[in-house]
């Protein structure tokens, strides 16, 4: 009797929900390309002016459509300061994103693996994780400077460097962390068993197994390094990077090579992302 | 160990100066978590080449010995040795002893190759005998030729085996298996129980095998015990700890049992008399009654397939115990039939019959007259606390 009865309801709410989900099959792709569209949109523009032809003198970007050409992929390395600020920052990103993947993959660990009375300070250090990512980072530039001038420290690749690590620490630990969460302690017990010391078993076991999170929290950390500007423009000194050139040359006019290294910039990045999503569907 | 040797095709034999050396002894190991002793004063010493069974309820502290055994745990107090070493607190690494967890624990960014090869890398054998070993241990778990398959597309069933063969490979002195079981379907289990019980006799390794499984410990055990609160409540052959078990948590947990309270009233000589609640008297071989019960209250137990039911007016043999009672409920279960026998007092007796064809099925709501063998007969010390009824329903 109760089977009738609940199958009854079943069909009542089938026949009201109908309508909304017809509806909900145009809704919903509609809405997800609007948005798409909107984030899209402004690297669209970049890449397209990035093969505009230049008519006037001054070898600036100007939004007018003069004709498509590769003038500007042939002269990337025209300006001498735009490029070799586009390979400090390339040299500033990997550098910090090696220190930080292994600061923060270490703390990630630590955090999902110990607990007070053996970890004290567990609960510290994750509140300044969070105020890390969660602080203006105007705030945290303003005083990096001050403290680096408070201890008489010169600015250049040292400090982009400490400034860099800093900020992406909290975002691989994050990422890793997350992956550890669901980590099978009896895997490495199991190595254990099987004669491998805890550091073979880390190597071994733990570190390609959460491999897909660290690859994550690498990747985050490069693509925080690489357009930073706020914090480094505080801390960089005579040493320009990327970003802080193209916002000095912005006031003046914008060189078309900087759309160049934006578009390559922005393919890097969508080829790593695209390799980093095949790795982990494969992983798992 | 030596690897020219294999144990695999050379079964080892017990020591032939008497009785076999010791392998695995436990001295009073004490394991407490927040001051709560999971493991209890625990004294064992296991055998060579014995496979030996861990038996209890869950939070009876089994898998708890078992890691400490394993090196995962370290006892709070007490002594583990093996094979005459001591190795409370040795690394897990450097103890010659491998595990098949409870979750296989397989490396799924491995290959089953590399995963059965782990433990062989470590110990830098050669190649070409790792290829070798792996071979046969794949051919000994019945997959062979399964290395290059991937870990994740493998059966519940296969992984097992697999998990397994990762162990036996490197010929420990000891093989730990933590409830290896409970992830397997009942039809997939009992067969790999009667495989596993072959694969043991013909490695000839020391099994510490953990189940609350009471049915498969009695299937594969040479000897086990049954633990609870951290403690070993009964120890011995499964025939010897079910025929005559010692307290009434193992009389009720290793298969069923009928527990009648009652009194010691007189030791004569072989048999003891215990008077019932109820007024009945039952006899017990002395030899299978707890000592120095006399005066005191004790429970007496029967299994339920040692009872034969006949009609009210039946003869008794003078060697058998028997019980008047009333079928409540009859159940024909295919191989036999279940009766409950409500006695006078109101106490349900089960008993159960095997279908060997006899046309005496008493329908429910008749007097029978139940009886059973003296010798078949034993007698318990109540369980004091009522607690245990939650631990039992597992």
């Amino acid at each position: 009797m109760s089977t009738l009865s609940s199958s009854g309801t079943s069909l009542a709410t089938e026949k009201e929900q109908r309508r909304p989900r017809h509806l909900g099959r145009f809704l919903l792709p509609t809405y997800s390309w609007l948005v798409i569209a909107y984030l899209v949109f402004p690297i669209a523009v970049m890449i397209v002016y990035s093969f505009n032809r230049v008519i006037s003198g001054l070898q600036l970007v100007s939004f007018a459509w003069n004709g498509f050409t590769f003038q500007w992929y042939r002269q990337w390395s025209n300006i001498p300061g735009l490029t070799s600020a586009f390979w400090l920052t390339l040299r500033l990103a990997i550098v910090s994103t090696i220190i930080a993947t292994i600061i923060g993959t270490l703390l990630a660990i630590a955090l999902v693996r110990y607990r007070p009375p053996k970890f004290r300070g567990k609960g510290a250090i994750e509140q300044i994780l969070f105020l890390n990512i969660a602080a203006p980072e105007i705030v945290m530039g303003a005083s990096l400077l001050g403290l680096f001038v408070t201890f008489n420290v010169a600015r250049g690749f040292l400090t982009l460097v400490l400034a860099h690590v800093m900020f992406s620490i909290a975002y691989v630990t994050v990422t890793v962390r997350a992956r550890l969460s669901g980590f099978d302690l009896s895997l490495e017990e199991a190595s254990y068993d099987l004669g491998a010391n805890p550091f073979s078993t880390f190597r071994l076991v733990t570190l390609p197994l959460i491999m897909p999170g660290v690859l994550a929290g690498a990747l985050m950390a490069f693509a925080l390094s690489i357009d930073d500007f706020v914090t480094s423009n505080f801390v960089s000194g005579s040493s320009v990077p990327f970003p802080v050139w193209v916002y000095g040359a912005s006031r003046v006019g914008t060189p078309p090579q900087v759309f160049v290294f934006g578009t390559v910039i922005f393919t890097v990045g969508i080829v790593f992302a695209i390799l980093s999503l095949g790795l982990s569907r494969k992983k798992d | 160990m030596t690897t020219s040797v294999n144990p695999i095709d050379s079964p080892r034999t017990t020591s032939s100066e008497g009785a076999p050396r010791a392998n695995v002894r436990l001295e009073h190991v004490t394991k407490k978590f927040d001051d709560v002793a999971a493991v209890d004063d625990l004294n064992l010493d296991i055998d060579e080449g014995e496979f030996f069974s861990l038996l209890g309820p869950s939070g009876c502290g089994k898998t708890t010995t078992l890691r400490m055994v394993g090196g995962f745990e370290e006892p709070t107090s007490g002594k583990i040795m093996l094979g005459g070493r001591d190795v409370t607190y040795m690394a897990p690494y450097h103890r010659d002893i491998n595990t098949v967890f409870q979750s296989y624990a397989l490396f799924p960014h491995l290959d089953v190759f590399d995963n059965i090869a782990f433990g062989l890398h470590r110990k830098k054998v050669a190649k070409a005998e790792i290829r070798q070993r792996v071979g046969r241990i794949l051919e000994i778990v019945d997959l062979p030729g399964f290395e290059k398959r991937r870990v994740n597309q493998l059966s519940g069933g296969q992984q097992q085996r697999i998990a397994l063969a990762r162990a036996l490979v490197n010929e420990p002195t000891l093989l730990l298996l933590d409830e290896p079981m409970s992830a397997l379907d009942a039809k997939l289990r009992h067969q790999m129980q009667i495989e596993l019980k072959s694969i043991q006799s013909r490695v000839g390794i020391t099994f510490l095998y953990v189940t609350h499984d009471q049915e498969e410990a009695m299937t594969m055990s040479d000897r086990l015990v049954v633990m609870r609160h951290g403690k070993i409540e009964g120890i011995g052959s499964p025939k010897d700890v079910y025929d005559s078990p010692s307290t009434e948590f193992v009389a009720t947990f290793l298969g069923a049992s009928n527990l009648l309270a009652g009194e010691v009233a007189s030791r004569d000589g072989e048999l003891t008399s215990i008077l019932l609640t109820t007024g009945s008297t039952l006899f017990v071989p002395t030899s299978r009654l707890p000592v120095d019960l006399k005066g005191k209250a004790v429970k007496v137990g029967v299994r339920p397939e040692k009872i034969s039911i006949a009609p009210v007016g039946a003869t008794v043999a003078s060697n058998r115990n028997s019980l008047r009672g009333r079928v409540r409920v009859s159940t024909f279960t295919g191989v036999g039939n279940q009766y409950l026998v409500e006695m006078p007092s109101g106490t349900d007796i089960t008993v159960y019959a095997q279908n060997i064809g006899e046309e005496l099925a008493p329908r429910s709501g008749e007097e029978v007259l139940l009886s059973w063998p003296v010798e078949h007969t034993f007698a318990v010390t109540p369980m004091e606390s009522g607690s245990d009824s939650e631990e039992l329903e597992i």
